[in-house]
């Protein structure tokens, strides 16, 4: 099995960059199906839902575009951090405390002009997520404890705090339930109703808003940032090998904090999606998972921005298309999406070089063969 | 007397809240002691307590539920060394994809076979543990001091109170004082001189993780067949990343960790009691705050305000063979 020895630089990269994940996305999907099987569903009737749901009509196609935005900000998260070799499972609680910053800046700067309201609520979403991340990332960086489970200590700690500002602080007050009153009508971002009322297109409602764009953008930032500046290169560093970078000069204290409140400031950003595009109030546990999917879409495109953008769009059309299945069959529940993401990561993270060497040395084998006739 | 009837609850159920925590640690132990991590503690606990509480529903016995609660996490353990072990995959991600898996899984399918919430049936009496009384329990309790520490303390808790603090000493005595335990610790700290002294490093970390299977299925089945009757989702709510912290206050040893999980319990416990309650001074603190103490206790421990944790020397690294 380990024993086929494959010469790396004979590898095209399109297959190890791209058969690969796309072998182990496949073993993923199967063994989901074996899972809807078992539930007492059938599986190729909820590949034909997803499908619908994500694809077949206008809206599904919107709310598969909406997911895709909250993916893009939690997988670059998960990613960012990763290069520095930090395992950053903190996103769902960045994200919670993101939105506060959100809603704090805007109900409170709301008569400034509108574009400077939205500029400084994704600021303050930044700023409020990357806090959150940097107690975890001092503490790895200073006392050695595990980032992992500090991170996820750290959801539990923004869940607590976010439920008592909910219902003690700043709750609706005419309200019983716990969230926050709305956000001004006039500051809401644009959503995709009122584009496609340019375009001519009628739909009814779309959680789709100008925040797609603003995640488009980060995929630039975080490209930029890791691959073509000097913060990028020492936190790559850091993370391949500490020693070697300590003897370059690079501090990897430094380069750790930078890494996770990057990677908390980007998860934040989830809260101008979800609050100043969608909902326009904070409700309780709106972050709803998309922190930990963010690790799945982070796996399975190889952490870096191009591989990113169709993973989170595959997540998209998973959740777009799954609460189509869910709304249809009535053995499979939304937590039936959760396992698929589990096996995403086992497959295309954890056992990524499963059938790694048996797939380059085809390949290499038949490119060779091609060569020499 | 009311007081002491007070503290004599409060450390009655400090063990009880401590006791998935101990079994947990004790597999930590195992698995970290062996060179690999396992943060998925959490997402087997989880699944322990699934499997217990539909093997003892339609088995109608809570030993076979055990049974099989043992048998699936030892499988799961299985594949977190088939990832990191045999594959080389990363351990991190290997126990993060774990543990989604089995938050997806447990609550889709007990949804799918039992509705909607996401909960499975009740047990009757037959179907879960019961609490044991020591013989005697009756009789001593009017005795002063002894009565309400043998009766009110040691007495009455469920099967696995008892079989988690027998482990400690167990786990310590394979660890330190056998030859398995030898080679186990030197597996975690020296891979390479494991294997020149002709000890199959493979081998070892797949049994370490094999015990580290059992151990963790007695947490599951605590939680959903002994201290509840039934499994809810998510219903080991971070327990398996406490004992792991426990695991690392303790510095990978049994005893330590014993009195980080205690310590841990007892703040549960304590969080239990203290909300609603106006305390002198501060008034009443806000409920979330209290239910959030034993995370920020995990957050402050780790942080190692009491001196730095030092892991085995090849945690988290995949033993590559040399040709």
């Amino acid at each position: 099995m380990s024993n086929i020895v494959v010469d790396k630089s004979k590898v095209p990269w399109w297959v190890s960059n791209v058969i690969v994940p796309l072998v182990n996305l496949t073993l993923a999907l199967l063994v989901s199906g074996l899972f809807i099987f078992i539930a007492g569903e059938n599986p190729i009737e909820a590949v034909k839902l997803i499908i619908f749901g994500s694809f077949g009509y206008i809206q599904g196609f919107a709310y598969t575009l909406y997911y895709t935005t909250n993916f893009i900000f939690t997988g670059l998260a998960f990613a960012v951090a990763f290069h520095c070799r930090l395992f950053n499972i903190g996103g769902e609680g960045q994200a919670y405390i993101g939105g506060l910053g959100v809603f704090l800046v805007a109900i409170n700067l709301s008569f400034l002009p509108i574009p400077i309201v939205w500029l400084l609520s994704i600021c303050g979403a930044f700023l409020f997520g990357a806090a959150w991340a940097y107690i975890p990332a001092y503490l790895q960086s200073k006392r050695g404890s595990h980032v992992v489970i500090t991170t996820i200590m750290f959801n539990f700690i923004a869940s607590s705090l976010m439920i008592f500002l909910l219902v003690d602080v700043i709750r609706d007050t005419n309200q019983m339930a716990p969230h926050t009153v709305k956000l001004p009508e006039a500051i809401w971002l644009p959503s995709f109703e009122a584009f496609s009322g340019i375009l001519g297109i009628k739909i009814r409602y779309s959680p789709l808003n100008l925040t797609f764009l603003l995640a488009i953008a980060s995929l630039f930032f975080v490209w930029f940032l890791v691959w073509k500046t000097k913060w990028g290169y020492e936190m790559r560093a850091v993370g391949h090998n500490t020693q070697a970078a300590i003897y370059a000069g690079i501090s990897p204290h430094k380069n750790i904090i930078i890494a996770m409140c990057i990677s908390g400031g980007l998860a934040g950003l989830l809260g101008v999606n979800e609050i100043l595009g969608v909902s326009h109030k904070i409700q309780a546990g709106f972050p709803a998972g998309y922190g930990f999917t963010g690790i799945a879409v982070a796996l399975m495109g190889r952490n870096h921005p191009i591989g990113i953008l169709p993973a989170a769009f595959l997540f998209g059309i998973l959740y777009q298309g799954g609460s189509e299945v869910t709304f249809e069959m009535p053995n499979i529940t939304r937590y039936m999406f959760v396992a698929v993401q589990g096996l995403i990561i086992l497959f295309s993270g954890a056992l990524e070089n499963l059938f790694r060497p048996q797939i380059e040395s085809f390949f290499v084998r038949r490119l060779s063969k091609e060569v020499s006739v | 007397m009311e007081f002491l009837s007070d503290i004599a609850s409060l450390i009655n159920s400090t063990l009880r809240i401590s006791t998935p925590l101990v079994f947990a640690a004790m597999a930590g132990i195992f698995a970290e002691r062996s060179g690999v991590i396992d943060f998925s503690l959490e997402g087997k606990m989880l699944m322990a307590a699934f499997v217990a509480a539909v093997g003892s529903y339609y088995l109608g016995n809570p030993w076979l539920g055990l049974l099989l609660a043992i048998i699936v996490c030892v499988c799961l353990s299985m594949l977190h060394g088939f990832a990191s072990v045999t594959h080389k995959g990363d351990q991190v991600v290997s126990c993060v994809a774990i543990n989604i898996l089995i938050i997806g899984l447990t609550t889709a399918l007990a949804a799918a076979w039992f509705g909607q919430a996401g909960l499975t049936p009740t047990l009757n009496e037959d179907q879960r543990f019961l609490e044991i009384n020591l013989p005697f329990a009756d009789v001593l309790r009017e005795v002063p001091i002894i009565g309400i520490i043998y009766s009110d303390i040691l007495s009455g808790h469920y099967v696995f109170v008892y079989l988690a603090y027998l482990s400690v000493p167990i786990v310590f005595w394979i660890v330190f004082k056998t030859s398995f335990g030898l080679r186990l610790r030197a597996v975690g700290e020296n891979p390479s001189a494991v294997d020149t002294a002709g000890i199959n490093v493979f081998t070892m970390r797949y049994k370490a993780l094999a015990v580290n299977g059992v151990l963790i299925a007695f947490a599951g089945a605590h939680l959903s067949t002994a201290v509840n009757a039934n499994f809810f989702r998510e219903m080991s709510a971070g327990r398996g990343y406490l004992a792991l912290a426990a695991m690392i206050f303790g510095k990978w040893h049994p005893k330590t960790a014993l009195i980080a999980c205690l310590l841990f319990g007892f703040t549960d416990a304590l969080q239990i009691r203290l909300q609603g309650v106006e305390l002198p001074a501060i008034g009443e603190i806000p409920v979330q705050l209290i239910q959030a103490l034993p995370y920020i206790l995990t957050v402050v421990l780790l942080a190692g305000f009491v001196g730095k944790a030092i892991a085995p020397n090849a945690i988290g690294q995949p033993y590559i063979k040399e040709r």
